[in-house]
């Protein structure tokens, strides 16, 4: 087996000053193995401040590891030649959350699909360039006459996030790590742009790290999910088996959260859970103790190893003790294979 | 039989823009009884914010109400002056904004900010008072009485969401409109948050319109829906028939796009975008992309009339 790009017990330190003491932890002896034969689609949920967004930064080399490394075809991405940094920057591409801070303002959007056409040689001539570029607009629903030509303040939140999609689409790359590529969309399109990166995934065998905080469009498109909590793995594994019988305290809390979109009604009067606000001081323990309704006395002493539970699923916490652990490096002993993938979907 | 609190008659609203007005609510009527839950979904561009912000005649230009009444307790909100608009708002219909972080203001400690909003209606309290009632709404909200000499900054965005939520309920209105109050809190807090709101509905038996785009949150906490496309209401039925025997073809498939947890790839995009507001297909707004569509649908608009008991829809095919 041959990796695209590994993170190898990536730890990510947030601190503020010089003297800052209290470093924030964003990520926190992280490592996931992305197999370049097998393409994949890997799931990373997580609320606002589960380290989901440094996550991503991280496996782009935008921000360097505080600990640990990223590895693109076994070369850290902190050190590597100016050629292979051109062929990672074509193999591996983004989509952002915010569609509005990727656009300079006094461009068309036309700029960021010429750009990489232009800068990759991606097209023989002018009118080729066209197409191929009409040809991905359209993929993500958008019509080429009414997009091209238009300033990014002229198209609504929606539409910016379709034309990333598109350009990361025109570059056909190996891996595309999509941050919440979906939030800003609405429901009627968000299907659309997820089947887009499905079929690249099926027909074109580009992996997909599919980074997000909803669980439900995490459990359509991915085989395989990790489940982040302020910046620690606390579940990961065959997405089926993670969303249907969750494990860990916190992924039951949150798929216990979720508003399903069902004449069921869901929701009971009390979550159970009463901590509002004002994040608890770091312990050594569990990051969830302070929230965890089933916490005892071990989980504020160590932080749990990822427990073995199922073939395809582990989990973080002592609950589940009585499993063998896994070191963070073997996270993807719980990972199904491709060869589980359901392809006659719908999207 | 409860009587309508809140009667939106044919409202119309206009942007005006230099190629012309265009039309972003679109003869508009709908009725909110007493205690009632009614949700407004809809994708982005389809009113249902301009439509919130109207009846609260909260419109900034280039927005402007051209036509239509909003009844609010036997008095036309729209034929009010400036002066007892401004006394109406809040103390019988109040607004929870979309995005709490940009509507407290950042210099100013949460006390202030409900003790600001209790003067201008009129509350004369005594500093204890006031001191008091702003430990009891902050109470009431789930926030500790610490809250009050803090800064919105200081503050996470579920806190937050709750400090809006308390100047919103101040003055006991009988009507709130909360225009997607919790598109940025996450899942676990935003569960919290409409707990609370729920909790403070029942309290004060307010009617409560919620506006957003999340149908799961739609599904979980209104009592109707209505539904809206391109500037109209399309459907309005009880939240249980939306699921299961949804009537306008838009809100099936709208239904049909949500990603499910129950089993995979049963999600579907609808082909197609919805038309530009300046230039609004002929006949039913939604033939372009709608599956079932017939001649009549290209020329002739439906009317928005009651297809089943309680469950309305403009559509010629019902």
């Amino acid at each position: 087996m041959t990796t695209l790009l590994e993170a190898r017990h990536v730890t990510k330190l947030f601190s503020s000053g010089l003297l800052d003491r209290h470093a924030t932890v964003a990520l926190e002896d992280f490592s996931l193995v992305i197999d370049s034969e097998r393409p994949s689609i890997t799931a990373v949920v997580g609320e606002s401040g589960s380290g989901k967004t440094t996550l991503a930064r991280l496996l782009l080399g935008l921000v360097a590891p505080t600990r640990g490394e990223v590895l693109y075809q076994g070369q850290d991405l902190q050190n590597m030649s100016h050629t292979t940094w051109r062929a990672f920057r074509r193999d591996v591409q983004v989509i952002f959350q915010d569609p509005y801070e990727v656009y300079n303002p006094f461009y068309r959007v036309d700029h960021v699909l010429t750009t990489p056409v232009a800068k990759f040689k991606l097209a023989s001539s002018k009118a080729a360039a066209r197409a191929l570029i009409a040809e991905v607009l359209q993929a993500v629903g958008l019509r080429p006459e009414e997009t091209l030509g238009r300033f990014p303040h002229q198209l609504s939140g929606g539409q910016r996030q379709r034309v990333m999609v598109a350009r990361a689409l025109l570059l056909r790359p190996r891996l595309i790590v999509a941050d919440e590529p979906v939030s800003m969309v609405d429901a009627s399109l968000r299907a659309t742009i997820l089947g887009a990166l499905r079929t690249m995934h099926l027909e074109r065998g580009i992996s997909l790290v599919y980074i997000t905080h909803d669980l439900a469009t995490a459990y359509q498109i991915s085989d395989n999910i990790v489940v982040l909590y302020r910046g620690s793995v606390v579940e990961a594994g065959d997405v089926e088996l993670v969303v249907k019988q969750p494990h860990h305290p916190y992924t039951q809390l949150l798929m216990s959260s979720i508003p399903l979109a069902s004449a069921e009604r869901t929701w009971t009067t009390d979550s159970g859970t009463s901590t509002m606000g004002l994040q608890a001081a770091e312990s050594a323990g569990c990051k969830f103790a302070d929230r965890c309704l089933r916490a005892t006395s071990p989980c504020l002493q160590a932080a749990p190893p990822l427990f073995h539970t199922d073939r395809y699923r582990a989990v973080s916490c002592y609950l589940y003790q009585s499993a063998p652990a896994l070191a963070v490096t073997e996270m993807g002993k719980a990972f199904t294979g491709p060869a589980k993938l359901s392809h006659g979907d719908g999207m | 039989m409860t009587l309508d609190v809140l009667r939106v008659h044919d409202l119309l609203v206009y942007y005006d823009t230099p190629a012309g007005a265009v039309t972003a609510v679109n003869h508009i009527s709908f009725g909110l009884k007493a205690g009632e839950r009614l949700g407004l979904a809809g994708e982005s561009g389809s009113g249902k914010s301009t439509l919130a912000l109207s009846i609260l005649r909260l419109l900034k230009p280039p927005g402007r109400i051209a036509a239509g009444e909003v009844w609010l307790d036997g008095v036309n909100l729209m034929t009010l002056s400036e002066e007892d608009m401004r006394q109406v708002r809040l103390a019988r219909i109040a607004l929870i904004p979309q995005g709490s972080m940009n509507s407290l203001n950042p210099v100013m400690r949460i006390k202030e900010q409900l003790a600001d909003a209790l003067q201008d209606h009129g509350v004369r309290l005594s500093k204890r008072d006031v001191a008091e009632r702003v430990r009891d709404l902050l109470q009431w909200v789930g926030l500790r009485p610490e809250v009050a000499d803090m800064f919105p900054h200081e503050l996470s965005g579920g806190m937050k969401q709750r400090a809006c939520i308390a100047i919103a309920i101040s003055l006991r209105p009988q009507v709130i409109i909360a225009d997607e109050p919790t598109s940025a809190l996450d899942v676990v807090v935003q569960k919290q948050v409409m707990e609370t709101l729920a909790r403070l509905q029942k309290d004060l038996q307010a009617a409560v319109i919620l506006v957003g785009h999340d149908m799961g949150l739609m599904a979980q906490f209104v009592d109707r829906l209505g539904v809206m496309y391109a500037g109209q209401l399309v459907e309005v039925s009880p939240v249980r028939d939306i699921f299961t025997q949804p009537l306008h073809p838009y809100t099936q498939m709208l239904i049909a796009s949500l990603p499910s947890l129950e089993q995979k790839g049963t999600f579907r995009g609808i082909p197609g975008l919805p038309p530009p507001l300046r230039t609004l297909p002929p006949g039913c707004v939604f033939h372009p992309r709608c599956p079932h569509a017939v001649e009549r649908c290209q020329t002739e608009a439906p009317l928005f009339r009651e297809v089943r008991p309680h469950a309305w829809a403009a559509c010629h095919l019902l």
